[in-house]
């Protein structure tokens, strides 16, 4: 029998998933500073809705549960989706999607591998346009709020929708800068006011640019460790850098700068962990940059014309898409053969 | 764009910037456990109990034996002959008796048994008489036909007779000859310890193969973890038209096209040889052999073999030929207790041997012994999750994750159109994937399908074909025999009459022809059955398209057309015609006999051979004339119909 090679020399894929978790910690802590330990609680109902989910489903499907359960890629779609829903969205909202995103998303399309589409923004996108009111309304970073909420504060409010006496809800929401840029420019202001408002920070959203921070330096660490390729990355940041700077010098005064682009809503987030989903994204290196482009430039169209405040979810799923038409039109040149 | 991403990938990566060398993309670094055997130096096996020489040891045909058994023969002869082009001969290892010729199991991945000659030693190890070769001052040609029996082959694993490599024709476009010494797989260190130790003799012959060649320059490429054998191999250096070149340490930097592409920046077409761009590629153990077969006359009887893996004293020996496996373990200390197998090769690229009595082939360079802590069984294989690990490690820059989905899927066309036979089996994708997905499992199957499919599809063309034909022939003869048969009633009898029976009975044939359902004498069975009108309808169709195509002025009715059952009014027409055709040439043959019946009556002599006939042919004759008399008659009666 030939059955070599005999030797193996490769992560396992529960080990990847793991060092994308821990790529996703700074994050989460940056995340935990700014906006409170509410998240916490989202990433630990999306991750047991996400595991029960994921071993009903495998057995209702005949299929093991336990080595699937083990590589930990149900896991990573219940953070990445916790992550980008806004902080103290409610239980069910999180459960929703989750529950969407593994089910429908995932394993009804045949489980690991085999999903077309990334499972936690078909989940972010599903919530977007059902609960569109409660994922567009997110609290103000602790140091912004007229009533920072304390953790037990908002516990209740997460499982309840009970804030303390005499606070209303609208005392500790606000819209994001990107939203707030959106309407402020229907408005006829200029972008140079517009950021003048408290809830921009040094390069986007006060206290966001933080955790998107975070999620750069996880990021740089997945590439170092080899977990993604620099492709993704770098053509989707350069892409959205390139777009917002061709519109932003055409007219400074009603495009923000790139910067902003690139610190604000989920770019760091999609730059790293979202676009670089193996499963829905294309395979060739050349095939990665188009992708990782399109995304970007798709993503600043819908911030900028689109309904939507943020377009990362939808430039995604667009993108996916295309994905086996990408592959097939990118494949690199095989050895001997003619340039 | 390609630029962009090469830069920024080797940026990333930390290629080295050693412009001598010209990286291919992917590869590996396993481990290379090359220490474990090179602690000790090459040693001599001693003479087993019995050698047992498989006949296909070689790329090609197999060769013709030329003993029997009982035969004494002495150490040298030659046992078996090459027989065709690419074929190679066995001799005899040491001398002793053939005590038989008989099938016994192989190293061979398939585990099945082959022919093989035993020859039992006398412990005397008697040569044969030897004829050395002075190369310098022979004829080229000369050198390189005597090579044929040689018996040596490519030592590095591919076996491929070495004569067929060297001919020239000639002329000789090869101008660089390679000397393949990266022994890239981890645990074998052969061609190490060759260079280490006899670093001369395998200069000499470079020397040997390079005039042979007639190339310019020679490369010896060795991989950087080999830092002794590069400098004896650098110190022996005998021209400067010899150069050592010291490679990355990069699987699979040892095979021949990366090896090109490593030392001399040059990729071979994937549908052309290495010596259409002018290089010829030999692994050095194998360029040391046709040394001593020029230099002592000694033909192909023993190599070097890495005994290594699981066994006490890992080491390497010359082996003669034929020595069963066993022998080698003995001398290599033992196996351990925990020892499961035997792999032959590398843990890369070779495959488990079914037993250990096997015998020590010419493509063994390597023998492991495989124990779970060293080759942990693959865990179960997950979904790819096409992380793409598998086209990054690939040295060919095929999209293993790709493959995969069509092998798996027996999407064979989408496969070959993926380039599935580029693939050159390394395994390095499987070494990376962390789904641990046999792929290179799914691509031997996918592989050897197609191979298979396309088998079947050429049988089934020329099974075609050959039925085609054999209808073409059977019609033929038909029509043969009423033209002789018309002929012969012609020239038998001198009545004017007999033209119209000639007729007649050709047309009865004709008539009858069509009436048969079955015009294939072989089958014997009476009763017409549904299989029978089947096989008749299928002639009747193939008759319908033979006549159509040799009809048709396009001779373009291969199309599908053809092969559908329904009769066009076009293969009607050509029916027609043909039958026509058929009549004209019986009428013509009938003008041709009256022509010569009226000759004879002029001339005033009667037929030929009518005068002397004995009383039972005689008697033929009349039996004959009044069956015609009766087919005429009956042939008159029907006319009304």
């Amino acid at each position: 029998m030939n059955r070599s090679p005999y030797i193996t020399d490769a992560p396992t894929v529960s080990i990847i998933m793991l060092k994308v978790l821990l790529a996703l910690v700074p994050g989460i802590i940056a995340y935990t500073w700014i906006y409170g330990g509410g998240i916490l609680v989202s990433l630990t109902i999306a991750t047991t809705t996400a595991l029960a989910a994921e071993a009903m489903l495998l057995k209702i499907r005949q299929r093991p549960i336990k080595p699937y359960l083990m590589d930990m890629s149900a896991v990573v779609t219940a953070w990445l989706l916790a992550l980008a829903l806004p902080p103290l969205a409610p239980w069910w909202l999180v459960v929703v999607g989750t529950f969407f995103a593994i089910v429908i998303a995932k394993q009804l399309y045949g489980g690991l591998g085999y999903n077309p589409f990334n499972p936690a923004m078909v989940g972010y996108a599903v919530l977007l346009i059902s609960f569109p009111l409660i994922m567009t309304k997110w609290p103000a970073p602790l140091l912004l709020a007229e009533h920072p909420l304390s953790f037990i504060e908002q516990l209740h409010f997460i499982f309840s929708n009970v804030l303390p006496n005499d606070i209303k809800v609208d005392a500790i929401t606000s819209a994001t800068p990107l939203d707030y840029l959106k309407t402020q420019l229907m408005l006829k202001h200029e972008v140079a006011s517009i950021t003048e408002a408290s809830i921009f920070g040094q390069f986007g959203a006060k206290g966001g640019e933080v955790v998107t921070g975070a999620y750069l330096l996880g990021g740089l660490y997945l590439i170092q460790q080899r977990i993604i390729s620099w492709h993704l990355p770098t053509a989707f940041l350069a892409a959205l850098a390139a777009i917002s700077f061709t519109f932003c010098a055409i007219n400074p005064a009603h495009y923000a700068n790139p910067l902003f682009h690139l610190m604000s809503g989920a770019s760091m987030l999609c730059a790293f962990f979202i676009i670089t989903d193996p499963v829905s994204g294309p395979t060739t290196p050349r095939g990665k940059l188009y992708f990782a482009a399109g995304v970007g430039v798709l993503t600043y169209l819908i911030r900028v014309y689109g309904g939507y405040p943020d377009g990362v979810a939808f430039a995604v799923l667009l993108m996916n898409m295309c994905v086996p038409l990408i592959d097939a039109l990118t494949q690199p040149r095989v050895f001997g053969h003619k340039k | 764009m390609n630029a962009i991403i090469n830069f920024a990938s080797n940026l990333i990566r930390g290629v080295s910037s050693n412009k001598d060398v010209f990286k291919f993309n992917g590869g590996v670094h396993p481990h290379d456990h090359k220490a474990e055997s090179t602690t000790l130096p090459i040693a001599q096996l001693a003479l087993p109990e019995k050698l047992i020489l498989p006949l296909r040891q070689h790329v090609g045909y197999i060769p013709k034996v030329l003993v029997q058994v009982g035969d004494f023969v002495l150490k040298g002869q030659m046992l078996a002959e090459p027989e065709g082009t690419v074929s190679a001969a066995i001799h005899a290892p040491t001398s002793g008796t053939i005590t038989a010729i008989s099938e016994q199991v192989i190293p061979h991945p398939s585990g099945l048994p082959d022919m093989c000659i035993t020859l039992t030693p006398d412990g005397k190890d008697t040569w044969a008489q030897l004829q050395p070769t002075d190369w310098r001052n022979a004829d080229k040609k000369v050198l390189v036909d005597s090579l044929r029996s040689s018996g040596i082959v490519g030592l590095g694993g591919a076996t491929f007779p070495t004569h067929i490599k060297l001919r020239t024709n000639g002329k000789s476009n090869v101008q660089t000859l390679v000397i393949n010494a990266a022994e890239c797989e981890p645990y074998i260190t052969c061609d190490d310890m060759l260079m280490r130790e006899r670093a001369d003799q395998v200069i000499k012959g470079i020397e040997i193969v390079q005039h042979l060649l007639g190339a310019e320059k020679c490369i010896i490429g060795i991989e950087d973890n080999k830092p002794q054998a590069a400098s004896a191999m650098t110190a022996a250096c005998t021209s400067k038209a010899m150069q050592v070149k010291v490679v990355p340490t990069l699987y699979p930097s040892g095979d021949a096209r990366r090896l090109i592409h490593l030392l001399l920046d040059i990729e071979i077409p994937n549908d052309k040889r290495s010596t259409d761009v002018g290089i010829q590629v030999f692994n050095i153990a194998t360029v040391l052999a046709v040394y001593r077969y020029f230099e002592f006359g000694e033909p192909a009887i023993n190599r070097i073999v890495t005994m290594t893996g699981n066994v006490a004293k890992p080491q390497n020996f010359e082996v003669l030929f034929g020595t069963p496996l066993e022998a080698l373990i003995k001398a290599a200390g033992g196996a351990k207790a925990d020892t499961t197998h035997y792999i032959m090769g590398g843990p890369m690229m070779g495959f488990d041997l079914p037993n250990e009595q096997v015998p020590i082939t010419k493509a063994a360079n390597c023998i492991i012994a495989a124990a779970p802590d060293l080759f942990a069984a693959p865990p179960p294989a997950m979904p790819c999750i096409r992380c793409a690990r598998c086209a990054d490690a690939c040295p060919v820059n095929l999209q293993p994750q790709e493959l995969y989905w069509f092998s798996k899927a027996d999407n064979f066309e989408k496969a070959r159109d993926y380039h599935l036979f580029d693939c050159i089996e390394c395994g390095c994708c499987t070494y990376v994937c962390p789904s641990d997905i046999p792929l290179v499992q799914y691509y031997r199957y996918a592989k050897s399908e197609i191979i298979a499919l396309d088998k079947a599809k050429e049988a089934a063309d020329l099974a075609r074909e050959r039925n085609d034909f054999r209808l073409a022939r059977i019609e033929r003869e038909k029509l043969e025999r009423a033209q002789k048969h018309a002929e012969r009633a012609l020239a038998g009898k001198a009545e004017a009459k007999s033209s119209e029976i000639a007729v007649a009975e050709a047309t009865k044939e004709q008539l009858s022809e069509k009436q048969e359902t079955a015009p294939n004498v072989e089958t014997t069975t009476s009763a017409p059955s549904d299989k029978q009108v089947a096989i008749a309808a299928a002639i009747a169709r193939a008759k319908a398209q033979k006549l159509a195509s040799a009809n048709a002025t396009e001779s373009t009715t291969e199309s599908a057309t053809a092969t559908e059952a329904i009769k066009t009014p076009e293969v009607e027409a050509a029916e027609l015609k043909a039958k026509q055709d058929k009549q004209a040439l019986i009428a013509a043959a009938i003008e041709r006999a009256k022509a010569q019946k009226l000759a004879a009556a002029q001339a005033g002599v009667t037929p030929k051979n009518v005068e002397n006939v004995s009383a039972a042919v005689q008697a033929e004759i009349n039996e004959t004339d009044a069956l015609r008399e009766k087919v005429k008659l009956a042939t008159e009666t029907k006319k009304p119909e």
